[in-house]
């Protein structure tokens, strides 16, 4: 019970962490997932952080919230998912509610303009660098690469939903499943793209 | 809490979804939701929550800001808890794995399209617009940014520094940059 306990505290200040440093929404989250939850606590694997991202991404709801709750389940249950949660929103909620109540004008400071067009690139920087991780036990064969290059066509040029991207991988993925049991076989035999 | 139920796809998703919400209530002006956008990705955390915090905050003070914020994250916390629970007892069957296979790389490829599109507002200089970038691309690139991204890289991949303090640190570096 007492372990227990320590978990879910371990959980809150870790997603309070991540909650207070993800500048720009759910997919600059990933950087601090990686390193915090994967790498520094090992509670999930990297190939499962895709696979949470995939989920959160499909599922109505802030991408940001719908991963922590995700990551939080897998952790510690039921219990896990609401303390992540809790952990995740509580810093904005602080944070929004202090500039609300102190300053309107919070966006027009020259100084929160400079700190941000730091700290712009620097989360390109994150990102690429986490989605290059994640690629390395993502993508297993030519297949996946092909997949990844055309997903990222797809969105940036013809402007195309992320969940209609998802669907139409996981659509791929059911086909070679029904259509070719040899390269299903194959494919799982080299562990899929893990699990 | 309506909101959240109906906002795939993240923050962003949400935005048009809360204008409408509350044009309808009439808790705010138009420009007022504008600042209010631009506060929610100035400042940590998920968009949704921010927004939905400020504009709680907005219409009914401090307990405003604890509804909004509540509800906008309790549709997310049930559904993915109903959810979780089928996918980890799913995770092993052939089929599931076969359609995670073809999942994953499409991730990988949407977390590269979110760097592209940070990388939109973090690279180029909004005012100059993007007619002059192959006659003059220095009018249009913002160097001072190309320079923190590459500083960003080499901290992470060859220092291994940790993010959340290449974030401290490119934000105070892009405050030095201004004064100079």
């Amino acid at each position: 019970m007492k372990s227990q306990l320590k978990l879910l505290i371990e959980i809150f200040i870790t997603f309070f962490k991540i909650g207070s440093f993800t500048f720009g929404g759910g997919y600059a989250m990933i950087p601090l997932i990686e390193k915090e939850v994967v790498e520094n606590k090992k509670w999930v694997t990297p190939e499962e952080v895709v696979d949470v991202f995939a989920v959160a991404q499909s599922m109505p709801g802030a991408i940001a919230i719908n991963s922590s709750t995700f990551i939080g389940y897998k952790i510690s249950g039921k219990k896990g998912a609401i303390v992540a949660t809790l952990g995740v929103i509580l810093p904005s909620f602080l944070i929004i509610t202090l500039i609300a109540i102190f300053f309107s004008k919070f966006q027009n400071a020259p100084a929160v303009e400079a700190v941000f067009s730091g700290i712009r690139p620097a989360i390109v920087g994150l990102i690429s660098f986490a989605a290059v991780k994640v690629s390395k036990t993502s993508i297993v064969d030519r297949t996946g690469l092909i997949l990844a290059i055309l997903s990222i066509l797809l969105v940036v040029i013809f402007d195309i939903q992320p969940i209609f991207i998802i669907l139409g991988g996981a659509a791929i993925g059911l086909a070679i499943y029904h259509l070719s049991p040899k390269s299903t076989s194959k494919i799982l035999s080299n562990g899929g793209n893990k699990n | 809490m309506k909101i959240g139920l109906f906002s795939f796809g993240g923050g962003y998703a949400m935005i048009p979804l809360i204008q409408k919400e509350i044009e309808s209530h009439g808790w705010l002006s138009a420009s007022e939701f504008v600042d209010i956008i631009a506060i929610a990705e100035m400042t940590p955390g998920p968009i949704a929550v921010n927004s939905a915090t400020f504009v709680g905050y907005r219409a009914a003070g401090i307990l405003g800001g604890l509804v909004a914020t509540t509800g906008v994250a309790i549709p997310s916390l049930v559904l993915i808890l109903i959810v979780s629970k089928f996918f980890f007892k799913f995770q092993h069957y052939p089929a599931n794995k076969m359609m995670f296979y073809g999942i994953r790389p499409v991730i990988v490829g949407l977390i590269f399209t979110a760097a592209v599109f940070v990388a939109q507002t973090a690279f180029f200089k909004q005012e100059a617009g993007y007619s002059n970038i192959l006659s003059n691309p220095l009018s249009v690139i913002d160097i001072k940014s190309i320079f923190i991204f590459g500083l960003s890289l080499i901290g992470l991949v060859k220092f291994k520094i940790n993010p959340i303090l290449i974030i401290i640190l490119s934000g105070i570096l892009g405050l030095i940059l201004k004064i100079l």
